[in-house]
């Protein structure tokens, strides 16, 4: 299953995952639940990002049956009064490994879980919460898109981890619009929910304590973006997180911790030319099906999973700008 | 019989012989694929013989689909003075029969493109119907799944908004005896019927355009039926002969009742 994708793309999971696996077997019968183990713990350790902020780095892959479809950044914050979880995984087992993870190092309740959108790989660790009785908090329109695609979503992602390690649809009890802010008594998280960019229903957050901006999938580094909003509406709130006043943030996919000018710099790039070329394409009457083939191939080399989603990318931002 | 009637038909007919080997479509045989295709051919061409062509029609898919809901097809008829119709059937969609295309004096039925929703892995059939009735048929084979029941990522509302809609662009200058390439762009969302509000557990009514025609002047260039395999937002290109007169006039109907005209001004070839 391709974890943060648009609802319609729901074919190459097993395919891209069987090549996966047969690229492993080429380099001596390695499937990812038998890499070596230092990989591994590199890949799924926990890492204080700042003071009480603790993060692990999801490794830049698709949802397979071995990885739990932990292949986002999640993580939690601990304050005087509680707990927020920042993203809560992409399946009930992701969540209940990052309870665990919790649990390790504070007894305090937690009293949050963000879910910073749609997509599985970050809403589905929520369940695991469900016995905390959280404050579940997302952009006001996540309720709508989950009832769309959540279900949809859950049955892919069960297709790959079978029901149990899945779990269910979380809604959230707290919808935000614009801007929202919650105590933890020795530090403040303030939200913005987005206008429609990487999906409709971006959340970003900055907390007060460190000043390090959480972004969702508004920011992936390293990881090439999917697009599954609009790619318009996408470049206009990389201009708005560039004016938060952040130095540093936590992206939704990457290194756990970067500077925030460079990294939104380089999506900035991809999406500018994924909207550039795709304009020119269509202004010069290039159909869709060349122009997957063609448009920002430039951008190839400097993003992993580039094959996986930019044609995917290009059907998207077509489709939007072709109306244009 | 109608064509609604018949694709209502056909649906139940794939529904019955789909049954257990819809949901495991990657992994049906040739001669179970073929069997599909017979029983389909056979509910719209009755006994009509169908020979296979490499000449007469082309089918161009993507192998592997990058959007389910949206797979671009090109259909080629490079002998384009002999056909009359074209029809496009995507076995193993729900509704196979996607669209029919009949030409009128002004097509030039050279190449025609649109796209589509693709709900299983499939083979896609171009039947080419030639002016002295013969049926001739090219196959393509595509791997994609759930295109038909993809939530569209928005509200109904919303993906109503500017129903009807319509836009049409020129390829290059007219020039005498050249056809003119066109696309048409419509603004509807071609509910499947198979998208649900995972909520509420309805699914949203089925509303796709089941009518378009194009003339240009008096002269007609093709009527098309749709279905709910056409991808929403429908996008066809084709080409026309530009000895016509008079605006390129759109008329496009849906299931439910709704009916819109739009005309534009055909580039005119000047010598």
């Amino acid at each position: 299953m391709r974890a943060p994708d648009a609802a319609s793309r729901n074919d190459g999971a097993c395919s891209s995952m069987t090549r996966r696996q047969a690229v492993f077997a080429g380099f001596g019968g390695f499937c990812l639940c038998c890499l070596p183990r230092t990989l591994r713990a590199e890949s799924f350790a926990m890492e204080e990002v700042g003071p009480g902020i603790f993060q692990r780095r999801g490794p830049n892959a698709e949802a397979t049956a071995e990885n739990n479809d932990a292949i986002a950044n999640i993580g939690f914050i601990i304050g005087r009064d509680g707990v927020l979880v920042t993203e809560s995984g992409g399946s009930l087992a992701d969540g209940q490994w990052l309870r665990a993870e919790i649990r390790k190092r504070t007894d305090k309740p937690v009293r949050h879980v963000v879910m910073s959108h749609v997509h599985p790989d970050h809403c589905f660790g929520a369940a695991a919460f469900s016995a905390d009785k959280p404050n579940y908090i997302g952009h006001h329109a996540l309720r709508e898109a989950l009832e769309a695609r959540g279900e949809y979503y859950r049955k892919r992602l069960e297709d790959v981890l079978g029901p149990e390690k899945t779990g269910t649809v979380v809604y959230p009890t707290q919808g935000v619009k614009d801007g929202a802010e919650i105590d933890l008594g020795d530090r403040r998280l303030r939200f913005t929910a987005h206008a429609t960019a990487h999906t409709p229903c971006d959340l970003s957050m900055i907390d007060s304590a460190s000043g390090l901006l959480f972004t969702g999938d508004l920011l992936s580094v390293g990881r090439i973006p999917s697009l599954d909003g609009s790619l318009n509406g996408w470049l206009k709130e990389i201009e708005r997180l560039k004016g938060t006043g952040a130095t540093q943030a936590v992206p939704g996919h990457g290194p756990v911790r970067v500077a925030l000018a460079p990294a939104l710099a380089e999506i900035d790039r991809y999406l500018g030319t994924l909207r550039d070329e795709t304009r020119k394409a269509i202004a010069a009457d290039v159909s869709i099906e060349k122009a997957v083939r063609t448009v920002a191939q430039s951008e190839r080399g400097k993003w992993d999973l580039f094959d996986d989603y930019n044609a995917r990318n290009v059907t998207v931002a077509y489709k939007e700008l072709e109306w244009e | 019989m109608t064509y609604a009637a018949l694709a209502l038909g056909l649906s139940l007919a794939a529904s019955l012989v789909g049954g257990a080997a819809q949901a495991a479509g990657a992994s049906d045989s040739d001669s179970e694929r073929d069997a599909r295709w017979k029983e389909i051919a056979t509910s719209i061409f009755k006994d009509r013989a169908i020979q296979p062509t490499e000449t007469l029609v082309k089918v161009e898919a993507p192998k592997r689909a990058e959007d389910a809901a949206l797979v671009p097809i090109t259909l080629t008829m490079p002998e384009k003075d002999k056909i009359k119709a074209v029809h496009l059937v995507i076995d193993d969609n729900p509704s196979p029969y996607a669209a029919h295309f009949s030409f009128g004096p002004a097509a030039d039925p050279g190449e025609l493109k649109l796209r589509v929703r693709v709900n299983n892995y499939t083979n896609v059939h171009a039947v080419a119907e030639t002016k002295d009735g013969g049926l001739f048929e090219a196959t393509k084979f595509v791997k994609a799944s759930g295109g038909c029941s993809a939530p569209m990522g928005m509200s109904d509302e919303e993906a109503m908004k500017g129903m009807g809609d319509m836009r049409m662009k020129f390829a290059g200058e007219a020039q005498p005896g050249k056809p003119v390439e066109a696309t048409l762009m419509i603004r509807h969302p071609n509910f499947s019927g198979m998208q649900m509000n995972q909520l509420t557990r309805d699914y949203t009514p089925a509303r796709y355009i089941n009518k378009l025609t194009v003339d240009y002047g008096t002269k007609n260039v093709f009527v098309m039926d749709g279905d709910i395999s056409i991808a929403s937002n429908p996008v066809i290109n084709f080409a026309f002969l530009p000895e016509g007169k008079g605006p390129i006039k759109v008329t496009a109907t849906d299931n439910q009742g709704g009916r819109w005209e739009h005309s534009f001004t055909a580039p005119t070839a000047s010598n």
